[in-house]
């Protein structure tokens, strides 16, 4: 299998302080992979990195085999991104900003018409299609976004929060485009506050934490290595959190402790491993 | 062709409210022409024209200033900074003297819409105005030397108040300073000679040589020239800082 993405000691710097320090990862053609991290703890700046808007200080970024650096013009494009931030045109309608961005591709005139009908029927949004950006809901925002980066048949795409501010119904709706790009053939390389939205989409995860990989592993794999079943514990307001590697040596050692209140045994998740490793809450960020 | 798909996204744009603009973009040539022209001017006669004859050309180098500046570069910074819809276009497979030339161009299109059509007003009060060739040369110049002038300023900012403060300083002394209400033959020469530095006072004084039908002052054309080229070669340096 080919390294869509692949980092290599990667670092950057601004004003003297290290926001990316030592970063190497490799994501494999086809992947869903989710990249975690507290806020401030490079994720964006990885992104902007791989995405030509910003140079690292040290190390190499590669998609599809080519230098982000060295080859920027091929590497464009392979990639398509969503934004965190609502990074279309206000004043274009739904339909205008995928042509612009068709255009921006090189896509040819029945070209960009075949593939603005496909995108919109695909986001579900051919009925708004002539309707101007300010006057559609955020879930359509964000879909448009989607059918934007898509134009150009992307082999990678990068989404950036893709569901963040969304309500429960239009971000299942995103989840579902999301498996619908990858199905097609697009590796995805997602950053989400949302842990269930890695543990749901993820085929892979990383987690970074102060500009360094802590770990990178599949869902199950990440949560295999803390340990499957934690045990969590209530004590003068406070929750303590054990790890073990089967509900057998969970529930030994509840019993040993002779104290069942207030304990619960339970499955792990990605976010224990998270808090593990980075020592907050996602909830917290 | 990709500068044209960045202009192309304006013309979209713009021809939804277009009316709308075009009010807004002729008031104030507007106010300046009765100000300067039927208040201030009424009976005063410049170098044996009429004050009106000899405002005009310079309220069309204003408007071409204003309206180009702020077509490239208040537009380029409000994406840049607030809607961050720029980093598409720098994500996309394009040049970046595309990039910059398409940014510009959106100045140079507004420039020339809201200067074409003051003049057709204007005309209609001064008619003797020669709306020839060299004008047509002149104003161009103006609009894209004014739209390279807003990209580099728009790229250099790193907030909206920049260039705001960038207008206050650089724009405004340039409205009343640069050739545009009065002749430069009647000021003091060490003023004269700071007021050549400006490139306004150049767009005005070709502008109005043009209108006028007096000799062509080539070697403003060529100092517009040097200003254009300054201000593109500034605008690349400026997008490239951008990626560091």
């Amino acid at each position: 299998m080919n390294s869509a993405v692949e980092i290599i000691g990667l670092a950057k710097e601004y004003s003297g302080k290290r926001v990316i320090d030592g970063l190497s990862l490799e994501v494999e053609e086809g992947d869903v992979f989710g990249f975690l991290g507290p806020n401030g703890a490079g994720k964006s700046t990885a992104i902007r990195i791989l995405t030509t808007l910003t140079k690292p200080t040290a190390g190499r970024a590669l998609i599809n085999g080519f230098d982000v650096v060295k080859e920027p013009h091929r590497v464009k494009s392979f990639f398509g991104v969503v934004q965190q931030h609502l990074s279309l045109n206000r004043e274009l309608t739904v339909k205008e900003n995928l042509e612009f961005h068709a255009r921006l591709h090189h896509l040819s005139k029945s070209e960009r018409d075949r593939r603005i009908d496909e995108l919109l029927d695909f986001v579900d949004m051919s009925e708004q299609a002539d309707q101007l950006i300010d006057k559609i809901s955020g879930g359509m925002k964000r879909r448009t976004m989607i059918a934007r980066a898509l134009i150009h048949r992307p082999k990678l795409l990068f989404l950036d929060e893709p569901t963040v501010g969304l309500d429960a119904q239009s971000r299942r709706r995103v989840w579902d485009l999301v498996r619908g790009m990858n199905s097609e053939g697009s590796t995805v390389f997602l950053t989400t506050h949302y842990i269930d939205e890695a543990e749901a989409l993820c085929h892979r995860a990383g987690i970074i934490h102060q500009g360094r990989s802590m770990a990178i592993g599949s869902p199950e794999e990440l949560r295999r290595r803390l340990g499957t079943f934690a045990v969590e514990s209530k004590k003068e307001g406070r929750t303590s959190y054990r790890y073990f590697p089967d509900r057998e040596s969970a529930s030994r050692f509840v019993l040993e402790r002779k104290a069942s209140d207030g304990v619960v045994i339970r499955q792990s998740s990605l976010e224990d491993v998270f808090i593990e490793l980075t020592g907050r809450r996602v909830a917290e960020e | 062709m990709d500068a044209y798909t960045i202009v192309w996204s304006d013309m979209m744009m713009l021809r939804r409210r277009f009316a709308k603009y075009l009010l807004t973009t002729l008031l104030s040539p507007l106010l300046y022409l009765m100000a300067f022209g039927y208040g201030l001017g009424r009976g005063i006669s410049v170098n044996g024209t009429s004050y009106l004859d000899f405002v005009v050309p310079g309220i069309i180098a204003l408007t071409a200033m204003t309206t180009s500046f702020n077509g490239a570069g208040t537009r380029l910074n409000t994406d840049r900074l607030f809607f961050k819809s720029f980093d598409e276009c720098l994500m996309a497979p394009i040049s970046s003297i595309s990039l910059i030339t398409g940014k510009a161009m959106i100045g140079v299109y507004r420039g020339l819409v809201s200067s074409i059509a003051f003049l057709l007003v204007a005309m209609l009060i001064a008619p003797r105005l020669d709306i020839g060739l060299l004008f047509a040369l002149s104003l161009l110049f103006t609009c894209l030397l004014f739209s390279f002038l807003g990209v580099f300023a728009a790229l250099l900012a790193g907030t909206h108040e920049d260039m705001a403060t960038f207008s206050s300083l650089i724009l405004l002394p340039m409205t009343f300073l640069g050739g545009t209400f009065f002749s430069l033959s009647q000021v003091p020469i060490a003023l004269k000679t700071a007021l050549y530095l400006l490139p306004l006072t150049h767009c005005s004084i070709c502008l109005r040589a043009a209108a006028l039908g007096d000799s062509f002052p080539w070697e403003s054309l060529l100092a517009m020239a040097g200003f254009l080229l300054l201000f593109s070669l500034g605008s690349m340096a400026a997008l490239k800082r951008l990626s560091v």
